[in-house]
């Protein structure tokens, strides 16, 4: 008995060999001609909301990959949500696929050791979905030089803040602030007393009342919500995972605490975590880095961003998500890169196009030239407003309530107090 | 009062802990598995209660007549075909069958459930409560949860010392060989264990789906403190199970009172303390 599956097993291998095998040695016959370019992405693990709409991107590229001056083969590889697997498949698309151009995205757990094996093999490299504060200060990059091969674009902190205290000036609630903010990569950040929330809230006038890091996955919330009802804490943030919020948000109610505003950055970030906390998600305000009512467009699909997410909806039946505009959008620089390329065998022309780029992609403007969005070499800030989810009939909306950095984006409403 | 409430929610907590823990204590006692896989199982059964919300339209407590049956005949079949043949005088077989079936379960969970986090809306319960002095509010949520912990365990320990199944499952505990020998068949009893395992999972995973958000991924981080709250209580003893759930539960409300970056810490400080003091545990089962 035993010995039938292993025979089984092993022809099932051979066999497996065979059809992997055929289109590797297919593939070499006309490598010389074919520009191919890696990505290295969250599919599978902790992380795998943010690759939920990639492959049906890659798909919706056919067109304008016909239009490219050469053929392009794209190896998208799984991450796996872990930043050591995120490193070795980057360096098996560099050294075994001998990819000519790397893509990256979703969290500093995908981009930084996607970058950072780009920048040690001297490939162009090019990330997005990611603060630019733990992308580059994660990466030890130092302001004055910056780093040679990698290219990213995503907001950062400051935009963040920016935008919460947008939020709250105009709700008109009281200048009470309890932060929320877990012991991981994030919430250190975020509440950190120099570079985080704390020093810009004083500065505009907020009082934080910060009890202090929780550990993620925390199943009690009772002694943060106590300080905040001694406190008379009307305003709550912190940057939170959805079953951690949850827990939160069903205790304060549990225990009679009624904050007027709470701003909440991950958590809120998907329509399926709003749609989980059922009645209770109406009202909660996030940052928003991409929704359909952006007013741009694709440089590849002249799809309006709402034309891109009703297409993801109707294919996949499931609503529009933040990362959906990222995942296009970093293949609209990748493309535009390739046809501006003068010698796409020269990594150094490769590396050439990345730093002219001048862009109107589906998330905004994308330059790496000095600017008043390039905040350090190497990085470019894409537009970010804040927002306020409304339960309609059709489900969860997310309204644009505050674009105080953004005016180009135009406002929906105005913040609703939850209580 | 702060001291008072925080108390009593850490009590309520530790019910929480001890639905977790229960299962893997029952399993322990009779079999001596050890079973990596029984938090990606808690979350499975809150998946399994999501569906059979989403078809029925039922509340997800009531889905609890539904789900327990359907998780029992899955825990009889799973001890039946597959872990029952991994059993032996090595520990080890078992150990790595479960630790497979963990990540069969995540990435299973994924390829059906996608990654979207998802909750069992249970109504107006999740968030009522009733003030019981002031400044402390218990909430019925949270109180319905302790009191069905305390009710699983009190039926598993009747089970146990008043029925036939019960003095199989210690009979075989004891000592398997003997009990073969007096004809009775292990394999079957040890179904059953899983069976009923399965069934306080269920339970369990309901619980903790209308609680909060969950997703294929976060079946480990909901296990340790089970496993911290079966060591705690002793190895193999139900009631020892629950009072170690409470114990954790409320070191843990009292670290997080001091600091909430000692919340865990605490929790795991007392775990240790245990360990150094009484190894078995406070309240270990009478070994023959």
């Amino acid at each position: 008995m035993s010995k039938k599956i292993v025979l089984n097993r092993r022809s099932i291998l051979r066999a497996g060999a065979g059809i992997v095998a055929a289109p590797a040695f297919l593939r070499r016959a006309y490598a010389a001609d074919t520009f191919k370019v890696g990505l290295v992405s969250p599919l599978t693990g902790p992380l795998a909301g943010f690759g939920e709409a990639q492959d049906w991107v890659i798909a919706g590229l056919k067109d304008a990959m016909a239009k490219l001056p050469v053929p392009i083969e794209i190896i998208a590889k799984d991450s796996q949500s872990n930043p050591n697997r995120a490193a070795e498949v980057a360096t098996e698309l560099i050294e075994k696929d001998g990819v000519k151009l790397l893509l990256g995205k979703d969290t500093p757990d995908t981009t930084n050791p996607v970058a950072d094996q780009a920048e040690l093999n001297g490939v162009p490299c090019i990330t997005n979905n990611c603060p630019w504060q733990p992308y580059f200060f994660g990466r030890n990059g130092n302001p004055a030089t910056g780093f040679k091969w990698t290219y990213h674009y995503f907001w950062g902190l400051e935009d963040v803040i920016a935008n919460f205290v947008g939020i709250w000036d105009q709700s008109g609630a009281a200048k009470k602030v309890g932060g929320l903010f877990p012991n991981d990569a994030d919430g250190n950040a975020w509440g950190d007393k120099e570079h985080g929330l704390p020093g810009p809230l004083k500065a505009a006038g907020y009082d934080l009342v910060d009890p202090g890091r929780y550990q993620p996955l925390n199943n009690d919330f009772s002694s943060q919500i106590a300080a905040f009802k001694a406190a008379g804490v009307e305003i709550v943030t912190g940057v939170m995972i959805p079953p951690d919020f949850a827990t939160f948000w069903a205790q304060a109610a549990q225990q009679g605490f009624k904050p007027k505003v709470v701003t909440i950055g991950k958590a809120l970030l998907f329509p399926a975590s709003v749609q989980a906390l059922g009645d209770r998600g109406d009202g909660l305000t996030s940052e928003i880095w991409w929704s359909p009512n952006h007013p741009f467009k694709s440089s590849l699909t002249g799809q309006s961003a709402k034309e891109l997410a009703d297409a993801y909806t109707a294919a996949s039946g499931k609503p529009w998500t933040q990362p959906l505009g990222f995942a296009h959008s970093i293949f609209e620089v990748a493309f535009d890169v390739i046809k501006r390329t003068k010698d796409l065998n020269d990594p150094e022309s490769i590396l050439a196009a990345i730093t002219e780029t001048d862009l109107q992609t589906i998330t905004g403007p994308i330059s790496w030239k000095a600017g008043p969005n390039v905040p350090v070499k190497n990085v470019c800030k894409t537009p970010l407003v804040g927002g306020q989810w409304t339960k309609g009939d059709k489900g969860y909306d997310l309204t644009i309530t505050t674009n105080v950095q953004q005016a180009s984006i135009p406002v929906a409403g105005k913040v609703r107090l939850l209580n | 009062m702060i001291w008072v409430n925080i108390i009593i929610q850490g009590i309520l907590v530790g019910g929480l802990y001890a639905l977790f823990a229960a299962g893997l204590s029952l399993i322990f006692g009779v079999m001596r598995l050890v079973n990596i896989a029984h938090g990606d199982f808690i979350v499975a059964a809150a998946f399994l209660a999501w569906v059979v919300v989403q078809a029925t339209g039922l509340n997800p407590l009531l889905s609890l007549i539904i789900v327990v049956p359907l998780a029992m005949a899955f825990g009889y079949a799973l001890q039946k075909w597959i872990l029952n043949s991994t059993l032996g005088k090595d520990i080890l077989p078992p150990l790595l069958v479960t630790f497979g079936l963990s990540v069969i379960l995540q990435n299973g969970l994924l390829e059906v459930f996608t990654a979207d986090s998802r909750k069992l809306n249970a109504g107006v319960i999740e968030t009522a409560s009733f003030p019981v002095l002031p400044g402390v509010a218990i909430g019925y949520l949270p109180l319905l949860q302790f009191i069905v912990a305390v009710a699983v365990i009190w039926g598993l320990q009747y089970l146990f010392y008043n029925t036939a199944l019960g003095r199989a499952f210690r009979a075989t505990s004891d000592d398997s060989e003997t009990a073969l020998l007096m004809g009775l068949d292990q394999r079957k009893v040890y179904a059953w264990a899983m069976a009923l395992c399965m069934g306080v999972v269920a339970i369990a995973g309901v619980f903790l789906g209308v609680r909060s958000n969950f997703d294929p991924f976060m079946g480990p981080g909901r296990l340790i403190f089970g496993f911290e709250a079966v060591i705690i209580g002793g190895l193999g003893n139900l009631w020892g199970t629950l009072i170690g759930g409470v114990i954790l539960g409320v070191s843990q409300a009292i670290g997080a009172q001091i600091n909430p970056g000692w919340q865990v810490l605490a929790g795991h400080l007392v775990f240790l303390l245990v360990l150094a003091v009484r190894p078995k545990g406070l309240f270990p089962r009478i070994d023959g």
